[in-house]
């Protein structure tokens, strides 16, 4: 079991290096093999009254003359140990673990992300619990009452849940509960606050019910995929066989099975979601990461969506981590692989 | 059920004849057991009129191909059918309760500690996320108000009992670490956890190997001695039925071809499917140049079983009959000293087939 978790540590490690490199590739050496040089590049860190003599000082000065692993090496460099941006007029200097700096907005990324944080973080945590509590009940249900009314009726409502964007839910829920109805604010958050943790979640309770629906309908239906097919194993016979209730067969013995696989998914989803709920944030106006992608990718600030990606990154990393071991927890299998 | 509705179904069937019509005190008393299966292309009849009875103590093999009825007759009288799908008509009086008809609950409640089961495959039988103790202490918790601690001192005895070295630390291994011997080991000592009285083995030896055969087949035999249990074999290797079974029941399409102690069964089968049957089987006494006999054709959909003697496509001797086995079905009919057998053939014929064609060739 401790070598398991070592080997999921040490792969996780790698594979942050992996990804790291990967991200820094697509941003400075795909555009460069598009036909941007290293003055196109900087171009947009300059002022747009800058020459291109200016505009080359500037690439330099960037490091975007370098070959592409110096520019790596250094960016690894300022993760670990911090590091020193040349904006022309002054020295600024971005500390350890330094995930960029925005020319744009003369500031480091990482704080700005770490600010926005508890908004993404307060949206995808009580999402996944209402999704996943609602797509795995109404999974199981269905499942056991296969072909019946409820079923049916469950399955096309997660039809229509899959295949309606956020967009147009949030949109509609929007305009049903809080311009007509007005039981919540339209959008924006409040802090979690310790005093009234009520205004926090009328905040947030639209985008939670909007954004669960999309994943439970998804979950519903893998939970009622994966519960017909362990309902009909041979270990499930045996479990009645030995005079256990239905109860104890459906959620100790088939349940447990059928939920490995939904883990797998719920880890990627919700790491995913850490990384900024895009399409959420900016429907509600919620000022999380997803939105502040959106914002840097309007002011094309390529440290700054650079930051991001890579902190998703880092949250689907370790959500997979999270979730390998918790296999190992589950199915006793794995422990010996 | 009540004793009125059981004498007047007695006399129902065509089993009148019998020379001992079974008393009450029989212990498993299955009187023509229907069990069909409606479905989109018609009914399923996997099991069509089927009558046997089993005192404790006893051993019954139910022998027959793939799909002649034997698991579902099992999984009846244990009443793991799921409901809404399978029609159960006619009696299995266990202990003097008739299990078909009575509610889910209180056969719920049987299972496990009045009847249990053990089935051919003891990988995909036990749950792969649970430890073998802690199935077994599952198993026993049901039916005993007892603390962990208990429960699982008797896993431990239990596992010793099987011949499981070591059980105090394989307790708590999981099915994944046990061999294929050893796993349908920790599956019959979780059938016998709670001492039933009627076990049933669904072709418990089928997945393994044959030297792990002979010891599940003893251990069986030890244990039944041991608790006084019925047991009821179902297997399509007449060794298995060979080694253990004081009766033998043959099965064809969902009925009863051939019934009679084990010992009618082997030294002078009547019905041309038991001789089938027989000289399909390899045999260390044969020489080893002839070629076994199979039995041609595959057994009949349960859906349109052939009209008269359901085995007549793919009987030698059906026009020895004059017709009759393509019109009229036979009857189970006693031939002697319990034997019974559902053929058209006569009894000259019969004897003469046995003794020149079919005896000599086994």
């Amino acid at each position: 079991m401790i070598v398991y978790i070592i080997r999921r540590l040490i792969a996780a490690v790698l594979l942050l290096f992996v990804v790291t490199a990967v991200v820094f590739v697509i941003f400075f050496e795909v555009p460069r093999l598009g036909g941007q040089t290293a003055d196109d590049l900087a171009s947009r860190y300059v002022g747009k009254t800058a020459g291109p003599e200016q505009t080359h000082l500037a690439a330099e000065r960037l490091g975007f003359t370098d070959p592409l692993y110096e520019q790596y090496g250094r960016f690894i460099k300022g993760v670990v140990a911090g590091q020193d941006f040349d904006t022309g007029t002054s020295v600024e200097h971005c500390p350890a673990p330094c995930l960029g700096y925005s020319f744009k907005t003369q500031n480091p990324v990482l704080p700005d992300l770490l600010d926005r944080l508890p908004v993404t973080l307060s949206l995808a945590a009580g999402a996944a619990v209402l999704w996943l509590l609602g797509g795995v009940a109404t999974g199981v249900l269905s499942a056991l009452k296969r072909g019946s009314i409820f079923d049916r009726g469950a399955m096309g409502v997660a039809l229509a849940g899959v295949s309606l964007p956020i967009f147009f839910t949030g949109l509609l829920a929007l305009s049903i509960f809080s311009y007509n109805l007005k039981w919540t604010p339209p959008g924006g958050t409040n802090p979690m606050d310790q005093d009234n943790p009520w205004d926090w979640a009328a905040s947030l309770i639209l985008p939670w019910i909007t954004l669960a629906f999309l994943y439970a309908a998804q979950y519903a239906r893998l939970t009622r995929a994966g519960m017909l097919e362990t309902m009909g194993e041979d270990f499930i016979r045996t479990a009645r066989a030995k005079g256990l209730r239905e109860r104890t067969v459906v959620v100790k013995h088939g349940l447990r099975s059928a939920l490995t696989p939904i883990l797998t998914i719920f880890g990627l989803d919700l790491g995913l979601l850490l990384g900024g709920a895009i399409l959420t944030e900016t429907t509600f106006s919620l000022p999380g990461i997803g939105q502040y992608a959106v914002i840097a990718l309007n002011n094309q600030d390529l440290p700054k969506v650079l930051g991001v990606t890579l902190v998703g990154a880092v949250f689907i990393i370790l959500a997979n981590l999270i979730v390998d071991l918790l296999y190992a927890v589950i199915d006793p299998r794995v422990r010996a692989a | 059920m009540t004793d009125q509705e059981d004498i007047f179904v007695e006399q129902d069937t065509g089993l009148a004849a019998e020379p001992e019509p079974p008393a009450s005190g029989t212990f498993l008393d299955v009187r023509d057991l229907r069990v069909h299966f409606p479905t989109d292309d018609g009914v399923v009849k996997s099991v069509d009129g089927l009558s046997f009875q089993l005192d404790r103590g006893k051993t019954l093999g139910i022998v027959g191909e793939s799909g002649s009825g034997k698991s579902v007759t099992s999984l009846s009288i244990m009443g793991l059918h799921k409901e809404g799908t399978a029609q159960i008509s006619g009696e299995i009086m266990l202990n003097g309760t008739n299990l078909v008809g009575l509610g889910r609950e209180s056969v719920r409640r049987l299972r496990g500690k009045n009847m249990a089961m053990i089935f051919q495959d003891p990988l995909s039988s036990m749950h792969p996320f649970y430890s073998v103790g802690n199935q077994i202490v599952e198993a026993y918790r049901i039916h005993h108000d007892v603390s962990k601690q208990v429960a699982r001192k008797h896993a431990i005895d239990m596992l010793d009992r099987v011949g499981i070295p070591n059980p105090k630390s394989r307790v708590d291994d999981y099915p994944h670490q046990f061999s294929g011997g050893m796993r349908q080991r920790a599956m019959i000592a979780m059938a016998l956890s709670c001492d039933p009285e009627l076990l049933i083995a669904d072709e418990p030896t089928t997945a393994l190997d044959v030297t792990v055969q002979a010891q599940i087949l003893d251990l069986i035999r030890d244990l039944q001695s041991e608790f006084n249990s019925a047991v009821i074999i179902i297997t399509h290797d007449l060794g298995v039925v060979a080694e253990l079974a004081d009766d033998i029941l043959v099965m064809y399409a969902g009925r009863a071809v051939e019934y009679g102690s084990a010992d009618q069964i082997f030294t002078e089968p009547q019905h041309p499917y038991a001789w089938g049957l027989l000289g399909s089987m390899p045999r260390l006494d044969r020489e080893r140049s002839e070629r076994l006999l199979p039995i041609p054709g595959t057994p009949p959909s349960l859906i349109n079983v052939p009209e008269g003697c359901a085995f007549h496509p793919r009987c030698a001797y059906g026009d020895l009959n004059e017709g009759k086995s393509e019109t009229e079905r036979p009857v189970l009919r006693d031939v002697g000293d319990g034997h019974h057998i559902a053929c058209h053939l006569t009894a000259e014929n019969r004897l003469r087939l046995w003794n020149d064609e079919i005896k000599p060739k086994l």
